[in-house]
């Protein structure tokens, strides 16, 4: 069968829920948290990219290059903010970063 | 001139109000004192023009308040009666301002002591010039301010300023019930003038009006209510608690306040409303049963008081109860004449008291007196004149208007009557013992003060000693020279409708009849002699043996702790309750504080959303997507399908 | 129909990866499911006629990204035995979002893709008959020339950013700083002292 865009959206669906699930579902460790950001980001890339490929406009593939340049200084800066933090605090239990606890 | 009367007294207040701690206090006593000084001679002259003369005059002064029916316009209605009180209150007011400048010479309060005098003659004045019921009222409550003021000069003293909070409250309740009358009589006359009242009343006999569940007949209803206001004001038995209390304040003021004029104010308006209760024979019941009650009533109490301020205070309570008794049988001029009579010798007996308790360094308990024949002659040539006056020793003042009031009550030849007139010659029995009780124990006998005080013990300065006199003379001859004109056969021309006369109940009275207050005064006389004088532990062992109803009496038949424990204790629960649980548990648990808890409250709740977990956070944010993808799911999102 | 095998058999291993990504126990078999999960997406991408932009994912993400992530996990030195699972615990709440989410997304991607503005059911190859890359720089450096320097500049915060973060100086470590050492005086190195027989320096 010919596959349409709705099965690209599909699968980028599924990946982006695993993502949300990644988030807030660990107990483990921080790293598993910017893990899941990552697969968030893959899965927008994998739908501007579809969308693009579909409508023959190149301009989800050029805003999918962006967000990919985007995600590489995120990853970056996110994980310099886990080292220092496990500088500090010696951990990255992800339930012990309890200090803005009200 | 009647202005004058009436306005000197108040620019005397003033002056030694305002201008008193600037002026000093010599010139707030000068200037107070020479103005109602000049008042008591003008009213002896309006007394002349007015009563004698027969020149009755209304003067208006200026509307208060003229709205719809109800107009209240300042006037002075002088007539006989007024005139009569213009003079008391005057005159008595003027000796007692005199006499306060020597009695309260030591006084830092001077100014403000002269004032208030001043004031309370003011308010007293305003009273009996009064031409209908607002500015009676007015005055009404204008003396009992003034009472409070007084009885509370000295205000350092705690049991002074209780005892200046129960006369105000006890008048209190009267007031409330006067206010009620004259709410009724508004009602029921749609006027509140004497004249158109007067004139109207008996068209309006035998009607009714509705009060509470009840429906009464509306001028026995209104007369008796307006006599609850002279219960309160006139200390009459069940609303008498105050007076004795009242002697907190200094000897002047119960000599002005609590003996010749304040408390005589209700006296004063049965008789101007006579022609009300003439048509209320109910209400006059009451009256003369209260009246008689509480004329036996005070001088039971009076016979083992150990103050001697209180025993007069007493008496005072007693006499005043003969003047309604009188009043309540319909002779009313009887009444009014004991009231002028009494305002002599009460006050003088009052004041001589002053004198001794000035003598004896404010000693006031008759147990620490004795043996002051000797060192104050005149001071005691004073008090006997009042006391006879007071027994009714023939030929006083208080002989001829006592005598009188006795035999009205003889002659109404009814059961109140009756009832009044057993009373009434019981009293006198006692009125004459207990008075004659303080004469042995404050001047004979050993003497029981300390040596010192004995020994600086000196006669009154002039300044007191001139009103003495001049009261000793009032109690003598005040009996003999009016009596005519108030009760005797002159007496219509005399009070030509100022109050209401009765000429034809005057028929000769049978002869025991005549010597009976007389043989009563003897028998008063001669048992206080055998106490105090002959066998001076006779008393002791009377209270001993007949502990109990010692004690009864001496407790004034326990009134006081009755009414504590049916009102004041009561009252206090009651507020307690409403401020603690209504006010704070209620009000405040709902209002502020409670507001303040509940934010608390929340805010503790909400806090425990604020877990610091960043993946807790992204949860909600996530919960928040979906629910913003459903909405839009179901709306549509704004895109046109 | 060989396109079709390859999508399900990329997107299949793309899923399977990513659910591994975030129950694995291991945060380096985390890393390397995430590694492979980036492999799969870029083939889907070569199937959708992007093969410069998954050249670029395998460049640039699995190179350089997913190795610093491994560097961080490694560095980080974490103890096995912390590792708890409070996985189960929050799982129907989170599952149940989770799956509404995800319903709603398909419903929704799915409902515009069967409205009438859906162009072909293929992918469609580009009208004029370049490479994708060069189709890519012909637009990127006119029409979004300043997108591109944007992303630039954000590349640039991110390296400053970084190593703002996490530089630190050792207070215990010696340095050396060449400059210094070479511009030293002879004054400030040496200095002559007479020395009395027996005395010594002191």
């Amino acid at each position: 069968m010919t596959i349409g865009l709705s099965h690209y959206l599909t699968v980028a669906a599924i990946l982006f829920t695993l993502g949300i699930f990644g988030i807030f579902l660990n107990r483990k460790n921080v790293i598993v948290i910017l893990m899941s950001v990552e697969l968030m980001l893959l899965a927008v890339n994998l739908n501007l990219v579809a969308f693009s490929a579909f409508h023959a406009d190149l301009v989800g593939q050029i805003f999918a290059m962006i967000v990919l340049t985007v995600a590489a200084a995120e990853a970056a800066i996110g994980l310099a903010i886990v080292v220092v933090y496990f500088r500090n605090r010696g951990t990255i239990d992800v339930a012990e970063i309890d200090l803005l606890k009200g | 001139m009647y202005q004058a009367i009436l306005f000197l007294p108040l620019a005397g207040a003033l002056f030694a109000g305002l201008l008193g701690p600037f002026a000093g206090a010599r010139a707030s006593e000068v200037v107070t004192t020479t103005l109602v000084l000049i008042a008591a001679l003008l009213s002896w002259i309006g007394f002349y023009e007015v009563a004698i003369g027969g020149h009755e005059q209304r003067i208006e002064l200026a509307r208060f308040i003229v709205s719809g029916d109800l107009k209240a316009i300042w006037s002075l209605r002088i007539d006989t009666l007024t005139a009569v009180m213009l003079v008391v209150v005057t005159t008595v007011s003027g000796l007692v301002h005199l006499y306060s400048i020597g009695y309260m010479e030591e006084d830092d309060g001077r100014p403000r002591f002269f004032a208030y005098l001043s004031l309370f003659t003011f308010a007293m004045l305003a009273l009996v010039t009064a031409d209908d019921f607002v500015q009676l009222f007015f005055g009404w409550e204008g003396v009992g301010l003034a009472s409070y003021l007084l009885i509370g000069f000295w205000y350092h003293k705690p049991s002074a300023n209780a005892a200046a909070i129960k006369a105000f409250i006890v008048n209190r309740v009267g007031d409330f019930g006067f206010a009620l009358g004259i709410f009724a009589v508004f009602t029921l006359f749609q006027s509140v003038q004497y004249d158109a009242v007067f004139a109207s009343a008996p068209d309006h006999a035998g009607e009714t009006m509705q009060f509470l569940w009840m429906r009464v007949d509306a001028l026995t209803l209104i007369c008796l209510l307006l006599f609850m206001g002279a219960m309160g004001k006139s200390a009459q038995f069940l609303l008498h608690t105050w007076l004795p209390d009242a002697m907190e304040g200094p000897t002047p003021v119960s000599a002005l306040i609590h003996a010749a004029t304040m408390v005589t104010a209700g006296v004063f308006m049965v008789a101007r409303l006579s022609p009300l209760f003439e048509l209320a024979p109910i209400a006059l019941n009451v009256v003369a049963v209260i009246g008689a009650t509480t004329a036996f009533f005070a001088a039971t109490v009076g016979l083992v008081q150990n103050d001697i301020k209180r025993v007069v205070a007493y008496s005072t309570c007693s006499q005043l109860g003969y003047m309604f008794a009188a009043e309540g049988v319909g002779a009313y001029g009887a009444g009014m004449f004991h009231l002028f009579t009494h305002a002599s010798f009460k006050a003088l007996l009052f004041l001589g008291a002053g004198a001794v308790i000035h003598a004896l360094h404010h000693e006031q308990d008759l147990r620490r007196m004795g043996a002051l024949r000797k060192v104050l002659p005149f001071t005691w040539a004073m008090m006997l004149i009042g006391t006879l006056s007071l027994t009714g020793f023939p030929f006083t003042a208080g002989f001829v208007s006592k005598d009188a009031i006795i035999e009205a009550t003889y002659a109404a030849h009814s059961w109140v009557g009756n009832y009044a007139f057993v009373l009434t010659l019981t009293a006198a029995v006692l009125t004459s013992f207990y008075s004659w009780r303080l004469m042995f124990l404050a001047f004979e006998g050993k003497p029981r003060e300390p040596k010192e005080i004995l020994a600086h013990a000196h006669e009154p300065p002039l300044t007191m000693g001139i009103p003495l006199a001049l009261l000793a003379l009032g109690a003598l001859l005040t009996g003999g020279l009016f009596a005519h004109l108030f009760i005797g056969t002159g007496q219509a021309e005399f009070w030509r409708g100022s109050l209401v006369t009765h000429e034809g109940a005057h028929h000769e009275a049978p002869l025991w009849l005549l010597a009976a207050p007389t043989l009563a005064m003897a028998a008063g006389f001669v048992t206080a002699w055998y106490f105090y004088i002959t066998n001076p532990l006779v008393p002791f062992g009377l209270a001993k043996r007949f502990r109990g109803v010692h004690q009864f009496l001496l407790n004034a038949w326990y009134f006081d702790a009755l009414y504590d424990a049916l009102f004041v204790r009561p009252a206090q629960q009651l507020g307690r309750f409403l401020w603690k649980t209504g006010d704070g548990a209620v009000i405040d648990g709902i209002g502020p504080d409670g507001i303040a808890a509940r934010v608390i409250d929340i805010a503790n709740r909400a806090i425990r959303l604020q877990t610091g977990y960043i993946y807790h956070y992204a949860f909600v944010m996530l919960i928040g997507v979906a629910l913003l993808i459903t909405y839009f799911l179901f709306t549509g999102g704004g895109v046109k399908p | 129909m060989l396109s079709a095998l390859f999508f399900y058999l990329f997107a299949t291993i793309l899923v399977g990866a990513g659910f591994m990504v975030i129950a694995a126990k291991n945060p380096v078999h985390a890393v390397l499911y995430l590694i492979l999960a980036f492999f799969n997406a870029a083939g889907l991408f070569v199937l959708l006629g992007a093969e410069f932009l998954a050249m670029i994912l395998v460049v640039v993400y699995v190179g350089a990204v997913m190795v610093l992530f491994l560097f961080v996990v490694m560095m980080l030195d974490v103890d096995f035995a912390e590792l708890r699972a409070g996985f189960i615990k929050y799982l129907p709440v989170g599952a149940t979002v989770g799956l509404l989410l995800l319903v709603e997304l398909i419903l929704i991607l799915g409902a515009w893709a069967t409205a009438p503005e859906t162009v072909a059911e293929a992918p469609t190859p580009p009208a004029v008959d370049i490479s994708n890359t060069e189709a890519l720089g012909l637009i990127l450096y006119t029409r979004y020339v300043y997108l591109f320097e944007a992303a630039g500049l954000i590349l640039l915060v991110a390296m400053v950013g970084a190593i703002v973060l996490t530089l630190h100086h050792k207070r215990d470590v010696k340095r050396q700083s060449i400059s210094q050492q070479v511009q030293r005086t002879r004054a400030e190195s040496v200095e002559l002292v007479n020395v009395e027989t027996g005395r010594g320096l002191s």
